[in-house]
């Protein structure tokens, strides 16, 4: 556990094109994986793919709700199907995703890239602010949201491995990198990634960097923030959250998803059945995107490092009022 | 399109230019009846259920289980079987009919439709009951589950062919036009579909609700091979079957025209018995008999 690391690097890459990448190097490992696309090869990261096994690549065209069940068919001849399109098209193909991927419990992964305000220009049609809660909805589906292109890698090999109905965030901008080369990733395992012990935050995906960047600021002011990764959404890591429950006392969510359905409800689910804590609350405030470059968007919607900084000061006024 | 595979040829075989024997017709015909008997039985027993679209599918699933699909009892686990999907999954009662008649499931057993803890949910569940190949009952999935097997068993190189079976109602979702588009791109000839065109939807007429006509033409502008027959004459439907086997480079559509609620006279062409529907025990017996089962027979079913 590092009680330190800043960022490590403002790295170049997106985890959409850090997924298509790792995705790409896995083929020989994975001979079993098709890569499914509905015309945005090139935005997901899996064009690396089609260059490399265009023979493992099914063109649907833009037509995700057929796209989304054929997985169904391809994994029941034993196949191991990537569906690949934007957060947003998943969310159109999500009776699809349900019924025959997840009651039929086929080992098909999904693969979103473009979630959240991180869209950017794109605007509020593009943006999936509902993705998580949806998926996380289904009984079954694992729903996962690496933080940055390092952990990407590790999470879609760690999703090919295992046997069952996945669906994964990318990311459309490039990725702050918060891990090191050592970084360990697995599935429904969340991460301490700075230790503090007034206040956790439990953050995810885009998130991760900027909680990070918060925690840093609060040192100032003689607050040690805790910063949870929580790449895996569902299953939880209640163990890990009623630790910090017990050892922080209270809680700040940062998710580019809205608050409702999301990460925020799965820790407050998982604490009010644990060691019930104050919990403030950092995403889209039940409203819809639009467009604008991400980082002013986050600063819009109240998603960067001063919003959280300010959610901890709250929380820890909160927890002391108790 | 990026699929190098090469494209497997049917061998036209002699053998699909025989006549077919007439006791296959015979037996096919006989393992119909039974379908249409149980359906209503375990219909009956439900107290619940779809009865109209089990009747008229119940020619076409007793040709293909009976005369066409390389899928017996006791391959169901076998990487080269058949696979049919029922896309139209409230008909599950005619397909748990089929299954029992070839000994996919038991008699007894499959007639406790819709009960709780019952193997036999309303709509085709592949975890229940791994031959129905996967679960069905929001309409358009099947048939887009079917064409992704369809290309999973291409890119293994099986020879092994999917069918499924298609409600004419379903043909107003969406997803079914992504399909057929999707399949005839790919040249999946190893795809069979088949709509049980019986005129009749939820609610009303299909021409009251969402028309469908002119339907042939239709999937004919999609690059379908399409076939027109009367789906309830057990020849023309397995010579039908054969000709999609043996067409190349295309998906194959049969439409089958058929009569809701046929082979028992106070359901057919009334769209009410579409269902779901609660069967009195006289209303049972009347179709029962109508569907020429005797009373010994009648009384088992109903007992």
């Amino acid at each position: 556990m590092s009680a330190a690391p800043a960022l490590i690097a403002q790295g170049n890459d997106s985890l959409r094109e850090a997924f298509g990448k790792a995705l790409t190097g896995l083929a020989d490992e994975f001979p079993n994986v098709v890569v499914l696309d509905a015309d945005i090869a090139g935005g997901t990261g899996v064009h690396h793919w089609r260059k490399a096994y265009p023979e493992r690549f099914i063109q649907f065209g833009i037509a995700e709700q057929n796209m989304m069940a054929a997985a169904g068919g391809l994994a029941a001849t034993g196949l191991i199907p990537i569906v690949t399109t934007f957060a947003v098209f998943c969310l159109r193909a999500v009776e699809q995703a349900r019924l025959s991927l997840a009651y039929a419990r086929r080992n098909a992964k999904i693969v979103a890239s473009h979630p959240g305000l991180d869209v950017g220009p794109d605007g509020g049609s593009a943006q999936a602010l509902e993705d998580m809660a949806a998926f996380r909805a289904i009984p079954g589906m694992t729903v996962i949201s690496p933080a940055d292109p390092i952990e990407m890698a590790l999470a879609t090999r760690a999703i090919l491995k295992f046997d069952g109905p996945v669906y994964m965030r990318t990311g459309r901008s490039p990725a702050k990198r918060v891990f090191g080369d050592d970084h360990i990733f697995e599935i429904g395992k969340g991460k301490t990634v700075r230790d503090g012990n007034d206040v956790t935050i439990v953050a995810c995906g885009v998130e991760v960097a900027r909680a990070i960047e918060a925690a840093n600021s609060l040192v100032e002011e003689g607050i040690k923030a805790r910063v949870v990764n929580m790449a895996t959404i569902k299953p939880i890591d209640d163990a890990l959250l009623a630790k910090c429950a017990e050892e922080t006392g209270c809680f700040v969510t940062c998710e580019d998803h809205n608050i409702l359905g999301g990460l925020g409800s799965a820790v407050a689910e998982s604490l009010s059945a644990s060691l019930p804590s104050p919990i403030e609350y950092v995403g889209a405030r039940d409203v819809f995107g639009a467009s604008g470059e991400p980082e002013e968007l986050a600063q819009a919607y109240g998603l960067t490092a001063p919003f959280i900084a300010q959610a901890a000061r709250d929380v820890i006024a909160r927890k002391k009022k108790n | 399109m990026a699929n190098p595979i090469p494209l497997r040829l049917h061998p036209a075989s002699s053998a699909q230019k025989k006549p077919i024997p007439q006791n296959l017709i015979s037996d096919v015909m006989a393992a119909a009846r039974y379908v249409r008997q149980h359906a209503i039985a375990s219909i009956y027993h439900a107290g619940s259920g779809h009865p109209g679209g089990a009747m008229s599918c119940a020619d076409v699933l007793a040709s293909l289980f009976g005369a066409e699909l390389n899928f017996w009892a006791d391959n169901v686990s076998d990487p080269h079987r058949d696979r049919f999907v029922l896309s139209k999954g409230h008909a599950a009662p005619a397909l748990y009919a089929v299954g029992a008649h070839y000994g996919f499931c038991d008699k007894r057993e499959s007639l406790a439709l819709r009960k709780l803890n019952s193997k036999f949910q309303g709509h085709p569940h592949v975890l229940d009951l791994p031959w129905v190949e996967t679960s069905t009952g929001s309409l358009g999935q099947g048939f887009s589950v079917a064409l992704g097997m369809a290309m999973g068993l291409r890119m293994q190189k099986s020879q092994a062919r999917v069918y499924t079976l298609l409600g004419d109602g379903e043909l107003q979702e969406g997803e079914v036009w992504e399909a057929a588009m999707c399949a005839a791109h790919h040249k999946l000839d190893n795809l069979c579909a088949i709509i049980d065109y019986n005129k009749l939807q939820s609610d009303d007429r299909n021409d009251n609700i969402m028309r469908l006509e002119p339907l042939t033409a239709k999937f004919r502008a999609f690059d379908w091979a399409v076939i027109e027959i009367d789906g309830h004459d057990i020849t023309a439907i397995l010579t039908a079957l054969r000709r999609a086997s043996s067409t190349s480079g295309r998906p194959s559509m049969l439409i089958a025209h058929t009569v809701k609620g046929k082979g028992v006279p106070y359901m057919e062409n009334v769209p009410t018995w579409h269902g779901s529907v609660k069967l009195t025990r006289e209303k049972t017996e009347d179709a029962l008999k109508a569907l020429g089962a005797s009373r010994e027979e009648i009384s088992e079913f109903l007992a």
